[in-house]
């Protein structure tokens, strides 16, 4: 007798319920936004973003306010679990570990990637030039994958302490710093203009990253949710 | 309360008297160097606490493995332990390299591939020992901090890796091949080689002193804890 | 009659301290066992580890003739749980938040059986809203029909009534004896025995991480029983008493 919820279909649940509570609510997705652009107008004061030293900063904006828009989604989707219970509740059915981790992984990455949709035209609106193309998306897809992979773990441990408030930045920010560099290098090169084919160490080496992270938290994501 | 065992006194005195004896070999048994002079000595002592810090940080991720498996409180405290003499080596490792950086780089600090891998490795340890701070339920600080021991070491070598790619390092090769750009290299006569092998037995033997009073010490605080329970009830 | 529930020498540790100590428990098919007992008497975690949500440092738990940890998941699919949490999603509403863990249990065609519990727990007119905007007794009550979705033949409930008031726990005790328990094997936990003395027909006080007496209803009548267990408690709060003196 087959006990255990098929790992797809757990993992989909896990994924529709987050976008449905998503959609309701909007308090991740809108929260993240309104960060980023808060960031990126303070980056435009501090930094004096004029013409010529945007061009080389620009990825490096762009990554930074991902990354810190990115720890606020990632709080809010796991502190969601708690509140009520609600972790138990995912803990108590007759799924894999693994593929609650997997749902609450790809629920964030989808949320990531709906703020870095919104993020990059305005940016591009703003200071009238076009940032949008195919390897920039590229870089982002696999650049945000990496880092939910593992912010998603740490998250789900940060939730789980008394100092849950201020842990997750600190405990993710020293481990993701390779594929901020890796993402943030591939993304300059893309924005001035280098070719894709150039590029595709870089592109290889995220996607290597990628599957680090993602095959680690994997694998230790038991660890973290079962007492 | 136990005494101290033998062999622990036996190798507190060894690694007194190899200690005493490297810092010897240090100031008179390597000749000294042409062009940088004395302030070369203090590469020995330099690559041998990074390499103790490296140890630590390694063997805290393997004790972090066995903690998962096993879920054996043991494997937490060695893994804590080996965190604890980690931090305390990569500091004397990134001083000592900034010492030598003064006069050699005309810096303390600049933003070379391996003295940033360092600091964030630091970093990585430091986060490490908030997250225990910030968990009070045991056998969840012993798990969290087991994942977070391996995560961090699997993701060192990513983060120097990738500096490394694109940054042509500065900071010279001593072992093994050199790069051109370096700045400070200079060619090991066999006298500074033999004193940085023994200097690195020095640290490592220190470093296995050290491992094993702290895991003692653990040790006597988890009796304590017992004690105060017993009491209790 | 058959053993549902076997708990033998279980020993569960919190750090040093021994939070239950070599416990022995059963529970027979139909019966509905109340466990008493002071706050920090190892209530919840036992709960916790009949529900498979925590681990024994030592000992056998069998539950409907499957064995934890090992095989969790079929143990898992055997079980609804009711605690002091509603384990409910605020921004769902309370026909999603079925739905979604009717999917969790690889429920087929959830829809007829959704619209049953809603019916049950008289919640269909409000199936629409958002969790957030009930009050605190109406998510319990849809926490007990979250609990009984997937038909489970064993119940667990830790201190339900955490949090609400006197009508709230009424309605709640009402939904639990004509509703819930009914043909089930339930295990409840409570610091009230008021609370569930018309409910439970067997009561076991856990006291210093053990079952220290069980009571079926047939043995002693109901005053009898409120006698002794404010008795058990007073003895406990005198050794506690003395303890801080000195």
């Amino acid at each position: 007798m087959e006990h255990k919820t098929s790992f797809f279909k757990a993992i989909k649940a896990v994924i529709w319920k987050d976008l449905i509570a998503e959609l309701r609510s909007k308090e991740l997705v809108s929260g993240m936004l309104v960060f980023s652009l808060l960031v990126i107008f303070i980056f435009n004061f501090s930094l004096e973003l004029s013409p010529s030293t945007r061009a080389s900063v620009t990825a490096g904006v762009l990554w930074v306010t991902i990354i810190f828009a990115g720890t606020i989604g990632l709080n809010r989707s796991m502190a969601v679990e708690k509140d009520r219970g609600c972790l138990d509740g995912l803990l108590l059915a007759p799924v894999d570990r693994t593929a609650i981790y997997f749902g609450k992984s790809i629920a964030n990455w989808i949320f990531m990637l709906i703020v870095a949709a919104i993020i990059l035209p305005v940016y591009s609106i703003l200071y009238n030039h076009n940032v949008i193309s195919i390897g920039l998306v590229f870089v982002i897809l696999l650049g945000s994958e990496g880092y939910v992979a593992i912010g998603t773990l740490l998250a789900s441990m940060a939730v789980q302490a008394r100092t849950r408030d201020i842990l997750l930045p600190i405990l993710l920010f020293p481990v993701v710093i390779p594929i901020l560099i890796a993402s943030v290098k591939a993304s300059n090169g893309f924005l001035i203009g280098v070719a894709f084919n150039e590029l595709t160490n870089w592109i290889y080496l995220l996607a290597a990253y990628d599957v680090i992270f993602t095959s680690v938290a994997f694998m230790v994501f038991d660890a973290v949710v079962e007492e | 309360m136990k005494s101290k065992p033998k062999w622990l006194k036996i190798l507190d005195i060894i690694t007194i008297i190899s200690f005493a004896l490297a810092t010897l070999m240090v100031f008179f048994y390597a000749p000294l160097e042409r062009v940088m002079g004395a302030v070369q000595k203090v590469f020995y002592f330099h690559v041998s606490a990074g390499w103790v810090g490296m140890l630590s940080f390694m063997i805290a991720a393997i004790a972090g493995i066995a903690y998962l498996i096993k879920k054996d409180s043991k494997w937490d405290l060695v893994g804590y332990s080996a965190v604890e003499i980690g931090i305390a080596f990569t500091m004397i490792n990134v001083i000592t390299g900034s010492i030598w950086a003064r006069p050699i780089w005309n810096s303390w600090w600049t933003w070379d591939p391996r003295l940033t891998t360092a600091t964030i490795m630091e970093l990585v340890y430091f986060a490490y020992i908030m997250l225990r701070q910030g968990i009070d339920d045991p056998e969840r600080r012993n798990r969290f901090s087991a994942v977070y021991a391996i995560v961090g070491f699997i993701s060192v070598p990513l983060t120097f890796f990738s500096i490394r790619i694109f940054d042509r390092t500065i900071h010279p090769v001593v072992i093994g091949s050199g790069d051109a750009n370096a700045i400070g290299s200079f060619d090991m006569t066999p006298l500074m080689l033999q004193t940085l092998l023994f200097s690195i037995l020095v640290f490592s033997i220190l470093f296995v002193d050290l491992m094993w009073h702290r895991i003692r010490l653990g040790q006597y605080s988890n009796e304590i804890e017992e004690l105060k329970l017993r009491i209790q009830d | 009659m058959s053993t549902v529930i076997e708990i033998k020498n279980l020993i569960k540790r919190f750090g040093h301290k021994q939070v239950l100590k070599n416990l022995n428990f059963s529970v027979n098919q139909g019966e509905f066992v109340a466990i008493l007992g002071p706050n920090g008497a190892g209530k919840t975690t036992l709960l916790r580890i009949l529900s498979s949500l925590s681990k024994p440092n030592f000992g056998s738990i069998t539950i409907g003739g499957y064995s934890l940890p090992d095989q969790a998941a079929a143990v898992r699919l055997k079980l609804g749980i009711v605690s002091h949490q509603p384990l409910l999603y605020g921004d769902l509403s309370a026909e999603e938040n079925l739905l979604f863990y009717s999917r969790l249990y690889g429920m087929d065609h959830p829809q007829n059986r959704i619209y049953e519990i809603l019916q049950l727990v008289g919640l269909e007119k409000r199936k629409k809203d958002m969790i957030r905007t009930y009050s605190r007794g109406m998510q319990q009550r849809l926490a007990i029909g979250r609990a009984i979705l997937h038909d489970p033949e064993v119940l667990l409930l830790d201190e339900p009534h955490t949090g609400l008031d006197q009508d709230a726990s009424n309605m709640l005790d009402q939904l639990l004896e004509q509703v819930a328990t009914r043909g089930r094997t339930v295990v409840m936990t409570s610091h009230d025995l008021g609370r569930v003395a018309n409910m439970a027909s067997r009561f076991d006080i856990l006291t210093k991480g053990k079952i220290q007496s069980s009571i079926s209803v047939n043995d002693l009548p109901l005053h009898g029983l409120l006698e002794y267990y404010q008795s058990v408690l007073s003895l406990i709060d005198a050794n506690a008493e003395t303890k801080n003196g000195t």
